[in-house]
């Protein structure tokens, strides 16, 4: 249905872990609000509701975003992936498994934006996104080529999340490990035997497609 | 929030002329500081008008060698592209300062110029505000202001314009493109936002329906270095308390032949320092001159009661920012 401009609420598909979910919503409503009270998705968190704690982090287009700050009447056909997306309790996704080994958390309310964060961010530094981190040298002569990853970069690009308990030395560590894991991958041959690589780290996947084009939005 | 009614805009032309059928509309893009607005109830638009697919995402070279970045374009993108990264710096730099990687991802160039001031009065409801609620007075003036203006603020209104990129555009002569209800025309990025004087809650010359279309870049100057920098509470995603975007090209006889410097924080739109910049012009590109050019510029503040701090910091933003400039150019580093 198009949206009417005599109502104050619409109609609208959202595509939420390759699941396509047709909902009505009120045009307040965020994408944060109906992926937890109409879909049931409660991995998304709300913590400060206004875009600066980062527990609500999706992937929208597999770009990060604040989800609380989407309003979801804007967001008809978008592509979005939560935490429940990335992995499950039988095959965790590696930056899930490495926050476990790592235990990079206390309370866990901040962990899955920390996560869907570190897997977005990833998938930034791969397609040569630089940072406030990336010296004036590096930034000067741009490449396009996948950004290294020391603790600096990290700290920076994972600065939209914020962690209450202080459990940021582990969480650097937990992404340090996947930043690892996938370089160490680079350039490899594709057969990987280990069940956790061929979970997909994004970090690759990245890589692979980082000559695509932007996504749309 | 107050209920709203919506619609997607489907051309620049249509978002405009919806725009004047609906006088309390609004434009929503990254929504990145509206939809927070909308939440505090600083923003209750009876309409939004969508205009985040509007095609205006291109980042394309222009015949006289510059740049025109579609006003959709976001600030991750525009902050990765390797021709703003080689050409324009401080922009790159600029937008890598401000926000969090989440919120670049979403926020747009026009939003990024459009978002309103994080004074803490203006985002309270319940605390007079000129700029929120013409005539009820400001908070700030004689409250908590050290993150306030220090130079062009009014006895209406001391809040300072937060976009670190605004800084950078100001510097490199940047020109907006607006569509209105009367056709299109051109704003330098240096003249968009306003002084406070008694109309505090126009943040812009923008008027009533105009959408900024497009942003243009002029080439830089020939053999110009570029630098931004900025001074904030915590490393990284937080504000300015002072910056300082500077573009410099100095002659082989070390005679400064082109500078151009702007402040960020300090006032309510990004300071342009054409006094700094009339010293620095024809003068030796050295630590004197640049002190010297600051404190010309500086010598118009006005601090408030808890912001002093910030004229002595300006200051040596500038001229760090300006002396790395005269030092040695960046090494391309191996392979690239």
């Amino acid at each position: 249905m198009i949206p009417q401009r005599t109502a104050t609420s619409s109609t609208l598909t959202l595509h939420v872990n390759d699941t396509a979910h047709t909902v009505t919503v009120d045009h307040r409503a965020t994408v944060l609000d109906v992926l937890r009270e109409q879909l049931h998705l409660t991995g998304s968190k709300k913590g400060c509701d206004h875009g600066q704690c980062g527990a609500c982090t999706v992937l929208l287009e597999g770009r990060r975003a604040n989800s609380c700050l989407l309003l979801a009447v804007a967001y008809d056909g978008a592509h979005l992936t939560t935490v429940e997306g990335l992995g499950d309790e039988e095959r965790l996704h590696p930056l899930q498994e490495a926050f476990h080994e790592r235990d990079a958390f206390q309370c866990g309310y901040c962990t899955p934006g920390q996560i869907v964060s570190g897997v977005g961010m990833l998938c930034e530094a791969a397609e040569g996104h630089p940072s406030h981190a990336t010296s004036p040298e590096a930034l000067q002569w741009a490449t396009g080529a996948p950004a290294e990853l020391n603790r600096d970069e990290i700290r920076e690009r994972m600065s939209g999340n914020i962690c209450r308990c202080g459990a940021y030395p582990h969480i650097v560590e937990a992404i340090e490990d996947v930043t690892d894991h996938a370089l160490r991958h680079r350039g490899t041959a594709p057969h990987r035997t280990d069940a956790g690589a061929d979970a997909g780290t994004d970090a690759d996947s990245g890589t692979d497609a980082r000559t695509d084009a932007v996504p749309a939005r | 929030m107050k209920p709203f009614t919506f619609e997607r805009a489907t051309s620049p032309e249509q978002a405009v002329s919806a725009f004047a059928a609906q006088p309390h509309a609004r434009f929503l893009a990254g929504g990145t500081n509206l939809v927070d607005l909308m939440k505090l109830g600083v923003e209750t638009p009876e309409h939004l008008i969508d205009v985040s697919r509007l095609p205006l995402n291109d980042i394309e070279p222009t015949a006289d060698g510059g740049l025109r970045v579609g006003a959709n374009v976001r600030n991750s993108d525009l902050a990765a592209h390797t021709t703003v990264c080689r050409s324009y710096p401080a922009l790159a730099q600029a937008l890598l300062a401000g926000a969090s990687g989440q919120l670049r991802n979403l926020a747009t160039t026009g939003g990024n110029l459009l978002q309103r001031t994080r004074c803490p009065y203006f985002q309270d409801l319940s605390a007079p505000c000129n700029k929120r609620e013409p005539g009820s007075g400001c908070s700030a003036r004689e409250g908590v202001n050290r993150d306030m203006a220090v130079l062009g603020h009014s006895e209406h209104c001391v809040a300072t314009h937060p976009s670190d990129m605004a800084v950078a555009l100001a510097a490199y002569d940047a020109q907006l493109e607006l569509l209105g209800p009367e056709g299109s025309r051109t704003v330098p990025a240096a003249e968009f936002h306003r002084l406070p004087e008694d109309t505090p809650q126009r943040d812009t010359v923008l008027r009533p329906g105009e959408l900024i279309s497009h942003v243009t870049l002029p080439p830089p100057p020939a053999g110009a270095r570029a630098a931004y920098r900025k001074a904030r509470d915590r490393a990284s995603y937080a504000f300015a308390l002072a910056s300082a975007a500077a573009v410099l090209a100095v002659d082989g006889d070390g005679t400064v032949r082109h500078a151009a410097l702007a402040f960020g924080g300090l006032a309510h739109r990004p300071w342009r320092a054409r006094t700094a910049e009339q010293v620095l012009t024809g003068s030796r590109a050295d630590a004197e001159t640049f002190a010297r050019a600051a404190d010309a510029e500086l010598a118009a503040a006005r601090p408030l009661s808890d912001n002093a701090f910030k004229v002595p910091l300006a200051r040596n933003l500038a001229v760090h920012t300006l002396t790395a400039l005269t030092g040695d150019a960046p090494n391309r580093p191996a392979g690239t």
